[in-house]
């Protein structure tokens, strides 16, 4: 075969895969980024190209700001708290215990379902006085409280919601990764006479940090992409208290028609989520030790 | 088993070719795109008027697209004609109407109809429900899936509180007074709960309206946010939860208001007619239906879909889309409409029907919207109507909640309103 033919079988089998990806992936963002640099159109008053009028109208909007800091209160209210749960949760379900099938099934159940449906769910769990929570706090003596209904409130319910939702998922990862230690370390760990904690802090987790890795970055992407529920919920009210950007986006495509402002609320998303992308693959990668 | 593998192909067969000749003999085409913003079963109410429609006029057929609640319909719709795919007519949000005048999408009735039957059809309606219909002297909207807020009650609570439970609070001092009986000190039972999430504009409709006072000017390019009217309106419905402690503090879930309703969390609420049939079918206690109170005057705003015919037609859909439209919402079909649903009947001569004059004889709850569509008015609806409604939502949550003053938070939305609307004057 000549060397030339090699490359045209090169790009043929790159083909499906290109294809794929530029129609799908990078025609979108290029298109995003133009959309971006124009006005609103309509048939009265035809879109035209405005620069970056629409990046300075964005940093003057308050609902932007606002639902930045939310979306960055949510990252760090669920990210560390689901992949936490999700190490005890495969620690506990990875050890020899009766019922560990059903345990297993039980922590993994939240993930099977849709998140329109959780939030449906947990609509009914957050109610004022008839809902489940207010029910168990009655119990105790305990008053209600309007869990949705109040700024202060809300997006901490969201937060448990969501990490209740997602730990169970990033449990099975962990729960794989345990199964492929080598018992011989535990074993060895014991003779030497280390101390549980001692053996997860220096010999588990730091051969879990791939899977956390991964894991990581899936919760990032999730905490900005996972917006299900805030239509069920609370439609990012009470004043805008539990919106998010991508449910803001949302908003301004399709509730106000403006495209052009949800395609530059876009690129910040993008970018955003490539700013991050890039820091964990780049820092985080190179302080973990891949056999 | 072959054999009824047999009868089954055969059938499968037959059917084709039946639906073949039914599709040979369809002349015009028509595709309807419809919400259902209450739930499930409607659907097949829809597509059952629809299939009589077809078995009346078999020149004309008529694909009934379910899309799910407005906004979905509406996407769905505008992005169908971007791509050019059919659609002729669509029930959309009846507040819709600026945005699709905007967008150039929809064509007036008064440029469709040609006979003086017709133009005296278009005057045939409930004026009310045609307000959010027309504009610019020209009618753009006809109603179908209509509702108003009304007042449901606990009958069995308003005894126990020692109130007549056949003389339910008609103006807020009133209302006031009754919730205060019907409040426990413990916090477990409410005497009003009014949603402020979902739709809180249209709740506030209905305030302001009580207090004499519209939210917005015909034309759709002013809004009365901060009038003191409007801001006295706010402050009341703050103050049944700060000050007169007979409604919870914070917003309440238009979601689940009805399940509070019906477990008697709370004594009154208002809520969309469009609950009626629900209520009805699940409520363990004896209940009542009444017209919201008044404060200078009755008031509520309407609600719901409106039919609307797209621009890019041909002169025959069109024709055939008006017969559609006059079919649907004919004394008679809007009659059945109404009594399946708990929507109301669009037209005066709708009431006058035997069926529905027999079921308001049975359940008189079913007539207390069409008695209060005499104080009714439009709801909010502006160009720019998604932002415009939004900055006010959130004014609304805002007082509400305690993070701002009435008079402030709705200083802010006029601000909003005013700056989105100035290019439209």
């Amino acid at each position: 075969m000549s060397g030339s033919l090699r490359h045209v079988y090169g790009w043929l089998l790159l083909t499906p895969a290109a294809i794929l990806l530029i129609a799908f992936t990078h025609y979108p963002t290029v298109a995003t980024l133009v959309e971006s640099l124009f006005s609103r159109g309509s048939a009265i008053r035809p879109s035209k190209f405005i620069g970056a009028a629409n990046y300075e109208a964005m940093l003057d909007d308050p609902v932007f700001w606002e639902v930045l800091g939310n979306n960055l209160w949510f990252a760090l209210g669920t990210i560390p708290t689901s992949v936490a749960l999700a190490i005890a949760m495969a620690l506990l379900v990875n050890r020899a215990l009766p019922g560990r099938g059903f345990l297993r099934l039980a922590y993994f159940t939240p993930t099977i379902l849709p998140m329109i449906a959780v939030a449906n769910i947990w609509l009914f769990f957050y109610s004022p006085d008839i809902g489940l929570l207010d029910n168990i706090l009655g119990v105790f003596g305990l008053p209600g409280h309007n869990w949705l209904g109040d700024p202060d409130t809300v997006l901490g319910a969201i937060i448990v919601m969501t990490v209740w939702k997602e730990a169970g998922f990033f449990m099975i990862f962990y729960l794989a990764a345990l199964q492929t230690l080598p018992p011989e370390l535990e074993e060895a760990a014991k003779l030497e006479g280390a101390s549980r904690w001692y053996y997860f802090r220096r010999v588990v987790f730091p051969l879990l940090m791939p899977t956390t890795l991964f894991v990581l970055v899936n919760a990032v992407l999730n905490s900005f992409k996972l917006v299900d529920h805030l239509f069920v919920l609370t439609k990012g009210g009470p004043d805008n208290a539990s919106n998010l950007l991508l449910y803001y986006i949302y908003e301004n495509a399709f509730s106000y028609f403006d495209a052009n402002y949800a395609a530059t609320l876009t690129v910040v998303l993008l970018v955003l989520l490539a700013i991050m992308a890039l820091a964990q693959f780049f820092f985080l990668d190179r302080r973990i030790h891949y056999r | 088993m072959i054999d009824t593998f047999k009868k089954t192909m055969a059938g499968i067969a037959a059917a084709a070719c039946f639906s073949v000749a039914l599709s040979a003999r369809a002349d015009t085409e028509l595709t309807m795109y419809y919400p259902v913003a209450v739930g499930g079963p409607l659907t097949q109410v829809v597509d059952g008027i629809v299939a009589d429609f077809m078995a009346e006029n078999p020149d004309i057929k008529v694909n009934a697209i379910y899309a799910g609640n407005y906004n979905d319909a509406r996407i769905k719709a505008l992005a169908a004609l971007n791509s050019g795919e059919p659609a002729q007519l669509s029930v959309m949000f009846s507040i819709d109407i600026y945005e699709l005048i905007e967008q150039d999408a929809i064509v007036a009735f008064d440029d469709i109809v040609s006979t003086d039957e017709e133009k005296a059809w278009l005057d045939s309606f409930y004026p009310s429900l045609m307000e959010n219909g027309r504009t610019a002297d020209k009618t753009w909207g006809i109603p179908f899936q209509r509702s108003t807020i009304v007042m449901y009650y606990n009958k069995d609570a308003f005894r126990a509180a020692g109130l007549d439970p056949e003389n339910p609070p008609a103006t807020w001092d009133e209302l006031v007074d009754a919730g205060k009986k019907l409040t426990s000190a413990d916090g477990s039972k409410w005497g009003v709960m009014i949603p402020s999430t979902g739709y809180p504009y249209w709740m506030f409709g209905a305030l302001t309206m009580q207090n004499d006072q519209v939210l917005m000017n015909n034309a759709g390019d002013t809004t009365y946010f901060d009038a003191p009217a409007t801001v006295e309106a706010l402050e009341f419905w703050k103050a049944l939860g700060s000050e007169h402690k007979v409604m919870p503090e914070g917003a309440i879930e238009w979601g689940t208001l009805r399940q509070n309703f019906l477990e008697g969390q709370t004594a009154i609420m208002w809520h969309s007619t469009g609950n009626l049939t629900a209520v009805k079918d699940n409520a363990t206690f004896d209940f009542g239906v009444a017209m919201l109170p008044a404060s200078k005057r009755r008031g509520t705003p309407t609600g719901g879909g409106n039919f609307y015919i797209f621009k890019q037609t041909s002169e025959e859909e069109r024709v055939a889309a008006m017969k559609l439209i006059k079919f649907m919402t004919s004394p008679e079909q809007s009659a059945a409409w109404s009594i399946k649903t708990g929507y109301m009947g669009v037209s005066p001569a709708a009431y006058e029907t035997q069926q529905l004059q027999d079921y308001v004889k049975e359940f008189p709850y079913a007539a207390v919207a069409r008695d209060q569509l005499e104080f009714a008015t439009a709801e909010l609806s502006t160009f720019q109507t998604g932002r415009v409604r939004k900055a006010l939502d959130d004014a609304i949550q805002a007082a509400l909640t305690g993070a701002k003053s009435p008079a402030e938070a709705l200083g802010e939305a006029q601000a909003t309103a005013d700056r989105l609307l100035q290019p439209y004057r």
